[in-house]
Parts: structure tokens; C-alpha cells; sequence
């Protein structure tokens, strides 16, 4: 899921004063940003109360199912016409991805209520890791399902690096290296690990990514 | 000709050192350390933004110690380059006459003097040597034929004491596989280790330069233990520096004491003085 943490709440200050937007509409999310304690429904009304002691009126707000489903957002839309249609200006509780379908689905200015960080992992309620950098050239078939281009603050496909010491990172001192890890549960699983990873593919990642489907099936 | 090359593979035992380009256009404190070290050593490193620190680039400054009569090994880290500068300097320095080239990570921007700069990292330091085999053999990473092919002699950065040693035993084999030639280490306390390492990688047919470093005061102890990422002083060794009447002093004895060992151990030695230039001569046991 994509990791979010509150917007400075100076910066959206300064975003709504540009405008001189007095009424606001908030739009969060049913997903990532509601699993993140970011967007969900608590969030909004929390949001709301802030932005009605600091003298905006909240003209209405919603939680849109997955905001960033371009169609589901312009429902939403409709569901809300009124209140958005009576609001200077949207504030997204929501990713980035979230904020530009809202900005696409609503003709108003849209700012975002929140900073997208990265595409992480639930360890547990409230604790994220980043897991996947969203690379387009998986190597996680040879590393024994730990990703050293995200894991590994280098980003090396071939570690350890000389910084490990006892089997730790040099840059986050306190986690264990992501090489070492990768070394000891291939042979765990009697997988030698021998050989070295080829560079990395980055024209996969290049941006901006598009994705059609129905292309894919037209190759089939 | 590289007379590091020709010396390793002769069997013969090297004496290698290390002198850091300036930070700013000014060489001459770096032409200094060149010419007290230089008498002494078959071939000296020129680092690469050591520490992730900005200084003058090593590619410049192993040309201009090649001008001066002296040898270098040009080192490389994959932290600053992607593929097409790192394979372009490659070609440059060939181009220069630098034969010797060690292929390094490199240390994390954040702990350098540009924390906001983004570490490259394209290439890791395994990958950036199977590159300088293949430029060797006349081609890019892409396999594309190059005019003019290089003939490096490769080396790369090895750690005998850190652990877990199976994973960096199964690192060296992985490097020695893509082509590196020749390891220096990094500095050696326990010279069992260094023998552990190099009874693993002689059979292989690659060559061991093991490190001392001249701890010449109890800040260095402070600095390495705290700010240098793959490596401690041990404390038998801390303590000997620290309770010296004289420091330095001691630590030439000590550092001379190890190149002695290293002699019966490794295939050559890499001294880095840490300011103790001019002991370099006591140091090698020269008389």
C-alpha cells in the first residue's frame, strides 16, 4: 500500500490563504490512506474541527471508496455536488495518486492534505516499512524474496558493501544488512546464491508509467 | 606497464599507499604525501571523494601523479557515476595511461559532506569490474565493440575481519568470478583473519594487499570506532596507543610490527599513514 503522513498543516495554511479559499471540501480515502490512520473517516473529522477553528467552514467531506479510480471519484462527485460546488477548494487526505484523479474529477483548485512516502508493508498496526520500489524488473526470484534495490540504503544488487560490520547495515546501524539477510536465507533454503545480479533494467522504471490492459489482452 | 601487475603476478611482494587529491585546484599538499610516500611504494591509491567528501576527482589526480614518475591505482566508486560516466572515465583513464583501477562501493552520501546529494549507485562495485573485463575485451556493458580496447588491472576492496566471514568469503569468491585481479583490504588487526582470508583466496589466483592503518593517537581510535562504517580497533590495540608515553611513537612500532607480519602472510602491503608520512621508511622496515 502507498505510505502517507500529514502535510505540514503551515503548508496547507499557505496553499488555502493563496487561493483566499474560505470554504473547503475534504475528500480521503477508503484504502491505503485509511489503512495509514492518514484519510479514513477519523482523520476527516479531525481535519474538519482544525479547519473550522482556524475560521475556514468545511462545506462538506466524504471518504471516496479507492480515490484513486477516476471513475469512483467523479461519483463521488455527483454524491456530493452541492457541498464541492459550494467549496472554494478541495483538500485530499489521500496519495498523490488520489489528488490528481480528485483534481481531474473536480473542476475546483485541489490541494493535497497529505505526503505520499513510499509503497510499503503493514509490520503492524500503524508501523511501515518501505518493501518495493515499483521497479519493473523483479529480482526478488534470486534474492530469496528480500529486495536489496529498496532494503538496501545503496540500493546494491551485489552486498554486502564494506560498511558491514557484525552482519549490520552502515547506514541504518541498528537493522540487520539486507545482503547478509539474503545470503543466510538462501541457504537456509539451499540455494546457493552464486553468481552476480546483472545491472538493473531502469528503462523499466522510467516515468511515467502507463499500463493498458486492454492492449495486453489484444497481444495474447 | 603496470609494475603492480607485473610485480603480484611474479609472486613478488608489493608495498602500496595512498595519498587523497585536495579538496580545491591547488595539488601541491598532495604532491607533498606523493613524494615522501612514492620512493617507498610500487604503486599508490588516489581516492575517490573519500568519506563521500568532495575533493578534486581521482581520474585528475592519478593522472597527475603518473606525470610526476609515480604509479597509481585509480579508484572508483559507484556512488557518483551511473554506467555511461563510470564506463567513460574507464575509457579515460585508459586513454591517460592509469592501468590500475579498484573498483569500490563507496560511502553512503549521508555520511559525507553533500548529505543531501543522491547516492547513484547505478552499478555496485561487482558489476562496475565484470565491466572494466568486458573493456578489457574490447566492449561496453552493452556489448557494443569499442575503438581501442583498455587492459586494466583489476582490484577490489576486501574485509577480513568483518563477520559473518561465510558471507564475505562467498563475496570475495563472487568478486574474484567477475574478474577482480588483486584485493586490498581493509586495515588488519588480527593477522589470524588475514590468513584465514588469504589461505581462501590464494587458491582462486587472486591476490591479497593487506592494510595497516597508524593509529597515531587516541583520536584516531575515537574517530575510526565511531565514524568509519567496516571497521574496529580492537581493544588490545586501543589500549597499547592510548597508554603510550608517546603515541606516535608507538604506533610506528606497532605499524611496523604488522607490515612484518603481513610479509609472511599476504602477497603485498597497503600502509596508510594517516599523517605519519615521513615514518613510512620505519614502517616497511627499511633500516
Amino acid at each position: 500500500m502507498i505510505i502517507t503522513r500529514p502535510r505540514d498543516w503551515s503548508r496547507i495554511i499557505e496553499n488555502l490563504e493563496s487561493i483566499g479559499a474560505r470554504r473547503v471540501f475534504l475528500m480521503g480515502c477508503g484504502q491505503c490512506a485509511t489503512v495509514a490512520h492518514t484519510g479514513g473517516e477519523p482523520e476527516l473529522r479531525e481535519t474538519a474541527e482544525r479547519l473550522g477553528e482556524a475560521g475556514y467552514e468545511v462545506t462538506g467531506w466524504t471518504v471516496g471508496e479507492v480515490t484513486c479510480h477516476l471513475n469512483g471519484t467523479k461519483l463521488e462527485r455527483r454524491k456530493h455536488q452541492e457541498a464541492i460546488d459550494a467549496a472554494d477548494a478541495v483538500l485530499v487526505l489521500a496519495c498523490g495518486a488520489g489528488v490528481q484523479t480528485t483534481a481531474d474529477a473536480i473542476a475546483k483548485p485541489v490541494f493535497p492534505g497529505l505526503e505520499s512516502l513510499f509503497l510499503g508493508t503493514v509490520i503492524r498496526n500503524g508501523v511501515f516499512e518501505e518493501r518495493c520500489q515499483t521497479c519493473g524488473d523483479c529480482v526478488l526470484d534470486k534474492t530469496a524474496g528480500i529486495c536489496p534495490v529498496t532494503t538496501c540504503p545503496k540500493g546494491l544488487l551485489n552486498g554486502p558493501c564494506g560498511g558491514m560490520w557484525n552482519g549490520m547495515c552502515e547506514v541504518l546501524t541498528d537493522r540487520e544488512c539486507t545482503h547478509v539477510r539474503i545470503r543466510k536465507r538462501l541457504a537456509e533454503q539451499g540455494r546457493t546464491g552464486k553468481g552476480t545480479l546483472a545491472p538493473k533494467d531502469f528503462s523499466t522504471a522510467l516515468k511515467p508509467g502507463a499500463v493498458n490492459i486492454r492492449d495486453r489482452k489484444d497481444e495474447r | 606497464m603496470s609494475r603492480l601487475r607485473d610485480k603480484l603476478e611474479a609472486g613478488e611482494f608489493v608495498v602500496t599507499g595512498e595519498v587523497a587529491p585536495p579538496k580545491g585546484a591547488d595539488l601541491a599538499s598532495m604532491h607533498a604525501a606523493v613524494d615522501i610516500l612514492a620512493p617507498h611504494c610500487d604503486a599508490l591509491n588516489v581516492t575517490d571523494n573519500q568519506g563521500a567528501t568532495l575533493h578534486l576527482s581521482s581520474l585528475a589526480a592519478s593522472k597527475a601523479i603518473l606525470d610526476r614518475g609515480v604509479e597509481p591505482i585509480f579508484q572508483q566508486t559507484c556512488r557518483d557515476r551511473n554506467r555511461l560516466a563510470l564506463q567513460s572515465d574507464l575509457l579515460a583513464a585508459w586513454s591517460l595511461g592509469l592501468e590500475n583501477v579498484l573498483m569500490v562501493t563507496g560511502d553512503d552520501p549521508r555520511a559525507g559532506d553533500h548529505p543531501n546529494a543522491k547516492g547513484v549507485f547505478d552499478l555496485d562495485s561487482t558489476q562496475l569490474a565484470q565491466v572494466a573485463v568486458g573493456m578489457n575485451e574490447g566492449r561496453d556493458m552493452m556489448g557494443h565493440e569499442l575503438k581501442g580496447a583498455t587492459g586494466f588491472y583489476i582490484g577490489g576492496a576486501m574485509f577480513p575481519e568483518a563477520e559473518p566471514w561465510d558471507v564475505q568469503l562467498a563475496r570475495t569468491e563472487q568478486k574474484i568470478e567477475a574478474g577482480i585481479r588483486f584485493f586490498q583490504t581493509q586495515a588488519v588487526f588480527d593477522m589470524d583473519k588475514l590468513e584465514r582470508a588469504v589461505e581462501a583466496v590464494r587458491p582462486l589466483g587472486a591476490k591479497i594487499i593487506a592494510s595497516v592503518l597508524v593509529i597515531k593517537s587516541p583520536g584516531v581510535i575515537r574517530f575510526v570506532n565511531e565514524h568509519l562504517a567496516g571497521l574496529m580497533i580492537p581493544d588490545a590495540i586501543a589500549d597499547r596507543i592510548r597508554s603510550a608515553a608517546d603515541p606516535a611513537e608507538e604506533a610506528v612500532l606497532l605499524a611496523a610490527e604488522q607490515v612484518r607480519e603481513i610479509r609472511q602472510i599476504a602477497d603485498g602491503v597497503h600502509v596508510m599513514p594517516l599523517g605519519l608520512d615521513l615514518a613510512i621508511g620505519r614502517i616497511l622496515g627499511e633500516g
